[in-house]
C-alpha cells in the first residue's frame, strides 16, 4: 500500500503547479491540470478501499490497520513524538473514497460553474489545497498530525469562502469562521496537549489499550476539550454560526467543504478517537449526543424559515451532522450488536450524506446558474427548464427524507434504531426532527421547482439547463445516491470492526416513513400550490417565532453583544489602555530622557568657530599657567 | 638707541589687540587682519630677538621672511574661501557661517 502517499503528493503538486504557475495557464488548462490529478487520486482511493476491503480478515473478524509510513518528525521525548504518516483503517479508507469522489465531482463540476471567473486558476490551487488537507487529515497516524491538517482544511476554507474578495460579505463571512472555528481549535489543541502529556503519546488507542494513573481521570476531560474544537468545525449549536455565512463562497465550495466534508471532521475525529471514548468517557459521549440533539433540533427549525436556498441547505447539512454526532453519542459499549450500533449508523450516514448533500449543492449551484439569485422568490416553477437539475434534486430531496429505496433511508433508519436503543425520548425526538428534515426540504424543492413562476425575471433572461459538466456530476451522485443504501456497510466499518448485518427494524423504519411522508404531504399541501395561503396565514399567526427563526434566534446579534459590547469593551479596552499608556508610556519616557540628555550636551557643538577658539585659549592659558605655577 | 623692550611691548600690543579682534569681530574680513596682526607681532619678536640676542647670526630675520611669504600665501587662500563663503551663503559674517554643525 505504499502508493498511498501519492493520495497526498499529487494534490500537493497540483496546488504548487497551479499556485505557482496558475497565472500563465489558460482557465482551460488550470481546470484540466486539478480535474486529473484529482482523478488519479480518486482512481488510486477506489484502488486502495478495494484491495482493503478485499484483504482477508485477522483471526478476530477485524480488518488489518496498515500503517504504510510513519516518519519520526520532532520528537519530543523517548516516547513522545510528533509523527507524520499514513493509516489505513476502515474509516480513513471509507473518507478517502468519500473526500475523493466528492472532490472529483466538484472539480468537473466547477468547469462549468466557474466558467470564465477572474481568479479561475488560484480557485483551483485552493480546491487542490483542501483536498490534500482532507485527505492527510482523515489518513492521520496521531492526533497531532491530525491537528495539523485540520488547520490546513482551516486555511482553505477561510482561502474559499473569501474567493469572492472583493465582496465585502464574502471577507466578513471569511474572517467569520476562521475565527470561530480557530477559537474552537483552542480546545481541540488543549485537549491534545493534556492528552499527550497524561497518556504519553499522541498516537490513537486502539481495542485493548489500557491507561493507567492519572490519564485515567485526565483522558475524559481531554476528549472533551477535543470535543470542542470538533464542533467548531462540524458547526455544532453554539458554534455553528459561522456555516450559514459561509454560503459566501462559491457553491462547489460548498457542496466540497461545507457539506460533505470539512464538516464532517469533528464526526470524523469523535469516531477516531471512539474507543477511548467507550472506554474511558462514555459521559463525555454522551454529551456529545445531547449537543448534537439540541443542533440538530435548532438547525431543523431554522431552516423550516429561511428564504436563501444555499442557507436552507446550510442548515439541512448542521441538522445532519447533528444526526451523525447523536448516532456516535448514543453508543454505550463497542460491541454492535449491543448498543455500539450507532458507531456503524454515524458512519454510513456521513457515507450517504457527502453523496446526497454534496449533489443538493451542486443542484442549488445549477439553479442559482440558471437564475442568478439565491433567494427562493426569483424562483419557482424551474421544473420545466431545468429536467436533470430537477429530477436529480428530487432524488436528493427523498434521501434526505429518508424515503426507501434512497441511501438516506437505510443510514437514517439506522441512527434512530441506535436511538431507541440508547432511550425512546432520543429515539422519538429525533425522529420528530427526521419529520422536520422532510418538511423544510420538499418546502424547499416545491419553493424552488413548483409554485410561483418569477415570470417578471424569467422574461429577460430564460432559465436553462446546465452544460454537461455540471449535469453529469448531478446525474452521477443521483446513481451514487441511490444505491448507496444498499451497501453493505456494516461489513466494512463497524464499533469493533468485526462484520454487521445490517438488519431493518421494521417499527423504527415504519415509523419514520411514515413521519417522512406526512412532512412531505404537509409540504405539498402548503407549498405546492401557486398561491400559498396556508403558509402565509402561519406566518401571519406566529409571527413572534417565525421571524425569531428567521433571524436564527438572534444567536449571531447574542455573539456580536458579546463580543463587541462586553469583551472588546471590559477587557481589551482596559488592556489596550495599559498597553498604551503604560508600556508605550515607559518607553516613550526612556526614548525622551535619551534625547533631553542629547539635547543639553548638544551645545557643546555650537558650530561657531569663535567660541571654539576662545575654549581653545582658555585651555592653552589653563596648561601655562599649570606650567608655571 | 631704543631698548629691545619697547619693541617686545609694542609686539605684545598688537599681538592681543590680534586676539581681541579675533574674538569680537564678526566680519571674516576683519578676522584676517586680526590674524594679520598676530603674524606680524610674532614678526617683529624674530627680528628683536635675533638683533638683540644674536646679532652674529641671520636665522632671524630669515624666519621673519618666511613667516611674511607663508602669511601673504595664507590671505589668498583665506580670501579665496570667503568669496566661496560669500557666494554661498550671500553674507561673510562668521556667526552666520553655523552650516558645519547641521
Amino acid at each position: 500500500m505504499e502508493y498511498t502517499i501519492l493520495i497526498l503528493l499529487l494534490p500537493l503538486l497540483s496546488f504548487l503547479t497551479l499556485g505557482l504557475g496558475g497565472k500563465w495557464m489558460s482557465h482551460r488548462t488550470a481546470g484540466l491540470i486539478g480535474t486529473t490529478s484529482l482523478g488519479a487520486v480518486t482512481v488510486l482511493s477506489w484502488l486502495t478501499a478495494g484491495l482493503y476491503f478485499t484483504a482477508p480478515r485477522l483471526a478476530d473478524g477485524t480488518f488489518e490497520t496498515l500503517i504504510p509510513y510513519n516518519f519520526r518528525w520532532l520528537p519530543f521525548t523517548e516516547t513522545l513524538s510528533i509523527d507524520m504518516g499514513i493509516l489505513l483503517d476502515p474509516i480513513s479508507v471509507m473518507m478517502l473514497v468519500v473526500i475523493s469522489t466528492v472532490s472529483l465531482m466538484v472539480h468537473i463540476y466547477s468547469m462549468g460553474y466557474m466558467k470564465g471567473e477572474r481568479g479561475f486558476q488560484r480557485y483551483y490551487a485552493f480546491l487542490s489545497l483542501f483536498t490534500m488537507s482532507m485527505l492527510g487529515l482523515v489518513v492521520a497516524t496521531n492526533i497531532f498530525q491530525m491537528y495539523l491538517f485540520w488547520e490546513l482544511v482551516g486555511v482553505s476554507s477561510y482561502l474559499l469562502i473569501g474567493f469572492y474578495y472583493t465582496k465585502p460579505e464574502a471577507v466578513a463571512a471569511s474572517k467569520k469562521a476562521f475565527i470561530v472555528t480557530r477559537f474552537a481549535d483552542l480546545g481541540f489543541l488543549i485537549g491534545i496537549l493534556v492528552y499527550g502529556y497524561y497518556t504519553g503519546t499522541y498516537g490513537f488507542f486502539g481495542e485493548g489499550a489500557e491507561l493507567t494513573g492519572m490519564a485515567v481521570k485526565m483522558v475524559p476531560l481531554a476528549l472533551g476539550l477535543m470535543f470542542i474544537g470538533g464542533a467548531g468545525k462540524s458547526a455544532m449549536f453554539p458554534l455553528h454560526i459561522w456555516l450559514p455565512d459561509a454560503m459566501e463562497g462559491p457553491t462547489p465550495v460548498s457542496a466540497l467543504i461545507h457539506a460533505s466534508t470539512m464538516v464532517v471532521a469533528g464526526v470524523y475525529l469523535v469516531a477516531r478517537m471512539f474507543p477511548l471514548f467507550i472506554g474511558y468517557a462514555p459521559d463525555v459521549l454522551h454529551m456529545v449526543a445531547y449537543v448534537g440533539l439540541i443542533t440538530a433540533f435548532y438547525a431543523a427549525s431554522v431552516a423550516c424559515v429561511q428564504s436563501d436556498i444555499k442557507r436552507v441547505l446550510a442548515f439541512s447539512t448542521i441538522s445532519q451532522i447533528g444526526f451523525m454526532m447523536v448516532a456516535l453519542g448514543v453508543c454505550t459499549t463497542s460491541d454492535p450488536h449491543h448498543g455500539g450500533l450507532g458507531y456503524m449508523a454515524s458512519m454510513f450516514h456521513l457515507f450517504t450524506h457527502a453523496m446526497f448533500k454534496a449533489l443538493l449543492f451542486l443542484g442549488a449551484g445549477s439553479i442559482i446558474h440558471a437564475v442568478h439569485s439565491n433567494e427562493m422568490s426569483a424562483m419557482g416553477g424551474l421544473r420545466k427548464y431545468m429536467p436533470i437539475t430537477h429530477w436529480t434534486f428530487l432524488i436528493a430531496c427523498l434521501a434526505i427524507a429518508g424515503i426507501p429505496p434512497f441511501s438516506g433511508f437505510f443510514s437514517k433508519d439506522e441512527i434512530l434504531a441506535a436511538c431507541f436503543q440508547f432511550s425512546p425520548v432520543v429515539g422519538w425526538a429525533m425522529t420528530i426532527i427526521a419529520g422536520m428534515t422532510a418538511f423544510y426540504m420538499f418546502r424547499l424543492y416545491f419553493g424552488i421547482f413548483w409554485g410561483t413562476e418569477n415570470k417578471e425575471l424569467h422574461a429577460h433572461h430564460t432559465p436553462h439547463e446546465s452544460p454537461l459538466s455540471m449535469s453529469f456530476p448531478l446525474m452521477f451522485l443521483a446513481v451514487v445516491t441511490c444505491v448507496a443504501g444498499f451497501i453493505p456497510f456494516g461489513h466494512f466499518t463497524s464499533s469493533n470492526g468485526t462484520a454487521y448485518d445490517i438488519h431493518l427494524d421494521w417499527t423504527v423504519a415504519g415509523t419514520s416513513i411514515a413521519v417522512a411522508v406526512v412532512a412531505i404531504l404537509l409540504a405539498t399541501y402548503i407549498y405546492k400550490g401557486e398561491k400559498q395561503p396556508v403558509a402565509d396565514a402561519m406566518q401571519h399567526r406566529f409571527k413572534g417565532l417565525w421571524t425569531a427563526a428567521y433571524h436564527r434566534f438572534y444567536l449571531d446579534e447574542v455573539y456580536q453583544y458579546v463580543t463587541h459590547k462586553i469583551i472588546f469593551r471590559c477587557i481589551c479596552r482596559p488592556i489596550a489602555w495599559f498597553d498604551r499608556h503604560v508600556v508605550d508610556g515607559t518607553f516613550d519616557f526612556l526614548a525622551w530622557s535619551a534625547n533631553a540628555a542629547g539635547d543639553s550636551i548638544r551645545t557643546l557643538q555650537s558650530g561657531r568657530i569663535q567660541q571654539y577658539v576662545f575654549v581653545f585659549l582658555l585651555g592653552t592659558l589653563a596648561l601655562i599657567l599649570l606650567l608655571l605655577v | 638707541m631704543i631698548h629691545m623692550e619697547y619693541y617686545l611691548i609694542m609686539s605684545a600690543i598688537m599681538f592681543f589687540a590680534g586676539i581681541y579682534g579675533f574674538f569680537t569681530r564678526r566680519s571674516t574680513l576683519t578676522i584676517l587682519i586680526s590674524i594679520e596682526l598676530i603674524l606680524n607681532a610674532t614678526d617683529i619678536n624674530f627680528a628683536v630677538f635675533n638683533r638683540f640676542l644674536f646679532p652674529d647670526s641671520m636665522e632671524g630675520y630669515f624666519f621673519a621672511l618666511f613667516s611674511i611669504a607663508i602669511s601673504a600665501a595664507e590671505t589668498a587662500v583665506a580670501i579665496a574661501i570667503m568669496i566661496n563663503i560669500y557666494r554661498n551663503i550671500q553674507s561673510i559674517q562668521v556667526n552666520k557661517l553655523d552650516d558645519l554643525k547641521w
